[in-house]
């Protein structure tokens, strides 16, 4: 292999394992969107709080990465069932748009809270991945992004599988398309939308994890979110499909605009879909078309 | 109690205020911010003047989001726009501070129609997000035009001269900025009693009856871009000769979401609440510096506090607002003057 397309191939990989990350994440906006209706800004702030979880368990009190990945990721569904319970159900009927300033608001107030408790400086976390390099023949994968890879290869099938079989995913299906008549079948409407959340920010909570594995963790790192936002708008607000491919692609165009315009243009590329896909395609490529009636 | 209102003309009916009582009030605030720079030391001049900036912005913002349902975080970005303007004309033409002032607000209401060109296709949370995309690409621009714009070093300003008389001190700058500011909010509020602002709440409260009365959409909506982003050209012009120096983080995202939220406390769709909300939301952070100041003695390091309790309190407003009284400041004001309307005979 020549060297250029060897590098061509490394970096495709690379972006392609933050894509991945991108992906999970997505999932969590995805989720939440589906049952709710509300687009949950603050995913990006629980991601945050599941990597500071996560250092608090594993350096704070010295737990095992075992027992502390799994803390985190439910101390973010925690947060999550709180969130939901306290804020968002009273908002019930409200405006999109003021369901969103809600998300908004609670992601300040997550971040405030976490700079008061660990402070603004960014962190490391506590190694828990091995660090021997991959080779994929020629090709050098760096071993966390081959690991977030996986995570998402093992979580989004796990969640269409969900969708499709489970009772709890079927439930909130039926939500989805139609709460009156969810109800009518005996569904719990509240609880799905608690149970949404719930999953949606653990699921948040673990790509914290992962990401914070990755680059360190600070108050700031929400910024990721505001990424894959663009994921689920470029995807469809409502598909898990969509969420996984188009969190691939986003990161993979990251990637190469990166290494080959240079870092500045990254953010630029990414907004530039965003603007393309929502002037040909509103709704996403997945997503389902919104039919106005008056 | 309030009595003997009665209205003897269309006009009367139809003012701006209506009653005695509101032209009291007016007289009280005029009197007021006479009189303010002359009792008002060094500091808290430099907050009215950037209360008054933002109180510009916010009232921007109100008309297109408020009044029209168009959601934008793309307000600082636009501001940016604005003191760029503002910015170069003054390095490389020279040309005097009104003329500035007024190409940076015609300028960014081109930026603005631009950038509100999505709302022929999507509106409500993907509209809000088309200008977060929007915003995002404009600080890149700013960024990396480097011929124009000095990149991340930016602009730095030489104060303005106002027909002759320099605009050194905050002092000066006040006298020059509440009555542009003045206009521009009597300018809303006018605007609202024309046919454009009429289509525009139309649109707001149901965009399809709304074509269907015949009001041109797109039209409309680009247009409440345009005027919108005026205001905040306008703004980010009086900003660049306040701070003097503009570089691409002067403006950054979450300054957005704080004028989206200052609408939202002071109360979405009045004038007033555009108002209150840009003060309140201005002066809150001040307040806490000083409670935070008062608590030092009691609390270990309370400095390093100051920036997280902001963040802290910031949020909770936003959701407090929404979620205990979604109309804001606005409406606890209208309660209490129907207080008043009716007192001593009901409680």
């Amino acid at each position: 292999m020549s060297d250029e397309l060897l590098f061509f191939t490394e970096v495709s990989l690379a972006g392609l394992g933050s894509g991945a990350l991108l992906s999970i994440t997505a999932l969590a906006f995805v989720l939440i969107y589906k049952a709710t209706r509300v687009i949950n800004l603050a995913v990006s702030e629980i991601l945050m709080l599941g990597g500071y979880l996560f250092f608090a368990a594993a350096a704070g009190f010295g737990l095992p990465a075992w027992i502390a990945i799994p803390l985190a990721i439910i101390g973010g569904g925690i947060v999550g069932a709180i969130v939901e319970r306290g804020v968002i159900r009273p908002m019930l009927g409200e405006s999109a748009i003021s369901v969103f300033m809600v998300t908004v608001g609670l992601g300040s107030v997550l971040v405030g809270l976490a700079e008061l408790t660990w402070g603004t400086d960014p962190r490391t976390l506590p190694e828990f991945m091995s660090n021997t390099p991959i080779f994929l023949g020629d090709v050098y994968l760096s071993p966390k992004i081959a690991i977030a890879m996986a995570v998402a290869a093992v979580v989004v099938p796990l969640f269409l599988l969900l969708f499709r079989f489970w009772r709890g995913g079927v439930a909130l299906r039926a939500t989805a398309t139609d709460q009156a008549a969810a109800y009518s079948c005996g569904i719990n409407v509240p609880g799905v939308f608690s149970l949404a959340w719930i999953i949606g920010c653990a699921t948040a909570a673990g790509a914290g994890i992962l990401l914070g594995a990755i680059g360190g963790i600070s108050p700031a790192m929400g910024v990721f979110g505001l990424s894959a936002l663009v994921v689920v708008i470029v995807g469809g607000l409502d598909s898990v499909a969509g969420a996984l491919i188009g969190g691939l692609v986003i990161g993979l165009v990251e990637a190469l605009a990166g290494t080959y315009l240079g870092g500045e243009f990254k953010m630029v590329t990414t907004f530039g879909i965003l603007i393309v896909a929502l002037m040909i395609r509103p709704y996403g490529l997945f997503g389902t078309t919104e039919i106005e009636r008056l | 109690m309030r009595i003997a209102t009665a209205k003897q003309s269309y006009s009367s009916d139809e003012a701006l205020l209506r009653t005695n009582t509101q032209w009291a009030w007016m007289g009280i605030l005029a009197l007021a911010l006479l009189a303010a720079p002359f009792l008002l030391d060094g500091y808290w001049l430099y907050l009215a003047c950037l209360v008054t900036i933002n109180v510009a912005s916010a009232t921007g913002l109100n008309i297109l989001t408020g009044f029209t349902g168009l959601v934008s975080l793309g307000q600082a970005a636009f501001m940016a726009v604005g003191a760029y303007t503002v910015a170069v004309l003054q390095r490389d033409v020279g040309t005097p501070f009104l003329f500035n002032l007024l190409a940076a607000g015609a300028l960014t209401a081109i930026v603005g129609v631009l950038v509100g060109l999505p709302s022929l296709r999507v509106k409500g949370l993907y509209l809000a997000i088309a200008t977060i995309a929007a915003s995002f690409i404009l600080h890149f621009v700013f960024v990396n035009w480097q011929s124009l714009t000095n990149g991340p070093s930016g602009i730095s300003l030489e104060p303005a001269t106002f027909f002759g008389a320099p605009l050194t001190s905050n002092f000066h700058l006040y006298w020059v900025f509440v009555p542009i500011t003045a206009l521009m909010v009597l300018g809303a509020a006018n605007l609202f009693r024309t046919r454009i602002g009429r289509a525009f709440i139309a649109i707001r409260d149901r965009d399809i009856s709304a074509e269907v009365l015949g009001i041109p959409l797109l039209r409309y909506k680009l247009l409440s871009f345009a005027i919108s982003s005026f205001y905040a050209g306008i703004a980010g012009g009086m900003w660049a000769y306040f701070f003097r120096v503009v570089t691409p983080e002067s403006f950054p995202f979450i300054t957005s979401i704080f004028f989206l939220a200052a609408i939202i406390v002071g109360g979405m769709g009045t004038i007033l609440g555009g108002i209150v909300g840009a003060v309140f939301m201005t002066l809150v952070p001040e307040l806490l510096r000083f409670l935070v100041e008062w608590a030092s003695p009691f609390v270990p390091n309370a400095g390093t506090l100051l920036s997280p309790v902001r963040t802290v309190v910031f949020g909770a407003l936003i959701v407090g607002f929404l979620v205990f009284e979604p109309q804001g400041m606005a409406e606890i004001i209208q309660r209490i003057r129907r207080f008043f309307h009716l007192w001593p005979f009901r409680k």
